[in-house]
């Protein structure tokens, strides 16, 4: 039992990073970037949901959507503003910038917020009753984020698929020039991509600061980071291997917290990449594209 | 003079090079005795002189061999936590403080060589982002690994122990009367004896420059600079992948290890959280900023960007949205083409305007 309450905390944690990494593979597969920024939009989310809460006394759903909104229009701005000027350029470069970016967005977040750890109250009160007699107890916020997970990865797979804008996501991820050549605004759907990617990093901050309440400037820095990994984990670029990396790491990350060390967690996790990485060098759904001369 | 005339560029550069830094020590050392420096900017001496070895080395992953490195401070870490254990126990073998620094820097080196051994061999098999994403990863593994451990001193010798399940303390090694702790786990290493000096900092910058520019001047620096360029092409023309790469990626981390002992040894006490992906990326930024393979440029860099926050103190809250902001511009003035031609042009004008100008670059 205590292994089973302990997978659901894992798939729980795993569909919270699930949700950051769609958003890191998505922007990868199509500007072929690594937005090192997306850990501090999803800070940035979190905030203004609790400004939302607390300070406009708005309802907890009210607040989320205007978390995404506002993460949305940040979201297209950065891209704007910071990396559509770069995108002839190396890939160093935008890697640097988007680092700016990073560093830029935690300096305003402490300017605007302060230092002080907020502390953050779950938007969710939904409670489940004890299962199995009182042996299992799954919380509200577990429950919420996997449904919210599952739901967001179906209806991206649907949008990807069906949609014409999504079509045309695909066809930019595989080649811009011949994507540009019929007729697609290559600009727009990268911009597009960006927007989806920042509502749900939103998402994924709210669901974040309902596990762990304390908000910070640096709350996205580490989270970002595993998705990124999660990401790498599943194969980048590819939808499915993002929800997939994520959960596998959620559920790694508490497995090795429960029952090797609670000070190696982390170093597990990225070791389990590592030894992915050397066994499938694209990734486990990841594509191997061999270079050809 | 002729002698002068008749050497290539590339060696008029490193010649430039060890001029400007020995001119540069020389005049901080000047400043230093006349007390024009106050004690804000000396006790940033060290930590400007390990920055900029450890730029200068993460130039030779990056802009040399041309693999993007994100966990160069792991490196720095290893080198930085086994100088200090070297350097603490060995108090009463060797007396003299600039031997046990030496020593301890040596320590550093061989001990960041061989971490760079174990991470290279499997690492440098993956290309682009994925070997990124690795070194990210493997720089998080030594900042954990270091945080479970524990060491301390004794007359009979070293005591370690790995605190996996967070029970043990620095009193479980069972040390003798005699013995002192080194490393404390998460609290890192506490009551170092300070060794590190800045004469000791601009000796370490010009090895690690010699080293450099003699390895990329040599026929293993053009091998390693043909795998940056084409590796399929210099595979095809006989050229070892995995000995060159790792020669690079190793004597990168070794001059990391040392910088890093030089780094442990300026501080009486420091944790392994000092160096995480923050610091890696930090020396990215110098190296990328300073140009890739020009180590002139990573110097400069290092120099201008650490001392620049604290140059911008008086913008207090705002001198890091400031830095952010400027290194955004900078990025985007140096690589966007619209930008670059305009500046190309507005020098082009310069130049017809003074027709005598200076030397064309």
């Amino acid at each position: 039992m205590e292994f089973l309450s302990n997978l659901i905390i894992g798939v729980s944690l795993g569909s919270i990073y699930a949700i950051i990494a769609l958003g890191y593979t998505m922007v990868y597969g199509i500007a072929k970037m690594l937005n090192f920024a997306h850990g501090d939009v999803i800070m940035v989310g979190g905030y203004i949901a609790y400004c939302g809460i607390s300070y406009l006394g708005l309802p907890a759903l009210v607040s989320i959507l205007l978390a995404m909104l506002v993460c949305t229009v940040l979201g297209v701005v950065i891209e704007g503003l910071a990396y559509r000027p770069l995108r002839e350029a190396g890939s160093l470069a935008v890697l640097i910038t988007a680092i700016g970016v990073s560093y830029f967005l935690q300096n305003a977040a402490q300017l605007i917020w302060g230092a002080a750890p907020k502390n953050f109250s779950s938007v969710v009160n939904l409670t489940i009753p004890p299962l199995f007699g009182g042996a299992l107890n799954v919380s509200g916020v577990a429950a919420v984020t996997v449904t919210v997970c599952i739901v967001v990865m179906a209806g991206l797979t649907w949008f990807t698929s069906q949609t014409k804008m999504g079509k045309a996501m695909r066809a930019c991820s595989e080649d811009k020039a011949a994507a540009q050549l019929m007729g697609i605004n290559v600009n727009r759907t990268i911009s597009m991509t960006f927007a989806i990617g920042s509502a749900l990093a939103a998402v994924a901050g709210v669901l974040l600061c309902s596990y762990t309440p304390t908000l910070t400037p640096t709350t996205g820095s580490m989270p970002g980071i595993k998705a990124f990994t999660a990401a790498v984990f599943g194969g980048i670029g590819s939808i499915p291997g993002a929800f997939l990396g994520g959960i596998l790491l959620g559920v790694i990350e508490t497995m090795a917290k429960a029952y090797i060390s609670t000070n190696l967690a982390n170093s597990i996790v990225f070791a389990v990449l590592i030894i992915v990485l050397l066994v499938r060098p694209a990734g486990l759904l990841g594509k191997y594209v061999p270079e050809k001369v | 003079m002729n002698k002068l005339k008749s050497m290539k560029t590339a060696a008029k550069v490193n010649f430039a090079t060890y001029l400007g830094v020995i001119l540069a020590f020389v005049l901080v050392s000047v400043m230093r005795s006349q007390g024009l420096i106050n004690s804000a900017m000396g006790g940033m001496l060290v930590p400007v002189c390990c920055y900029i070895v450890m730029a200068v080395s993460l130039n030779l992953t990056v802009g040399v061999l041309g693999e993007l490195s994100l966990g160069h401070a792991g490196f720095m870490s290893v080198g930085a936590f086994s100088g200090i254990i070297a350097a603490m126990s060995l108090q009463n073998a060797v007396p003299f403080a600039p031997v046990r620094l030496g020593i301890a820097m040596l320590v550093g080196a061989a001990c960041g060589a061989v971490t760079g051994v174990v991470v290279g061999v499997p690492v440098l098999r993956l290309r682009g982002d994925y070997l990124a994403i690795v070194t990210l990863a493997f720089g998080e593994i030594i900042k954990e690994l270091i945080n479970c451990l524990l060491v301390g001193v004794d007359s009979k010798g070293l005591h370690m122990a790995f605190n996996l399940t967070g029970t043990l303390t620095i009193d479980s090694l069972g040390l003798g009367e005699d013995g002192i702790a080194i490393i404390k786990g998460a609290q890192g290493s506490v009551g170092t004896t300070k060794l590190a000096s800045f004469t000791a900092g601009f000796v370490l910058i010009l090895v690690a420059l010699f080293i450099i520019q003699n390895l990329v001047n040599s026929r293993s620096g053009r091998a390693i600079m043909a795998l940056r360029d084409n590796q399929i092409a210099a595979e095809s023309v006989g050229i070892n992948i995995t000995k060159y790469k790792l020669m690079a990626f190793v004597t990168s981390a070794a001059l990391a290890g040392a910088a890093g002992a030089l780094y442990g040894l300026n501080f009486s006490s420091l944790q392994a959280a000092k160096f995480n992906f923050n610091t890696s990326i930090l020396v990215l930024v110098y190296v990328v900023l300073g140009g890739l393979g020009n180590m002139w440029g990573s110097i400069i860099a290092a120099v201008v960007l650490y001392v620049l926050p604290e140059a911008l103190r008086e913008f207090q809250d705002y001198r890091m949205l400031v830095y952010a902001i400027v290194l955004i511009l900078v990025m985007l003035a140096t690589n966007n083409p619209m930008i670059k031609g305009f500046f190309a042009r507005l020098f082009r004008r310069d130049r017809k305007a003074e027709p005598k100008g200076g030397e064309a670059k």
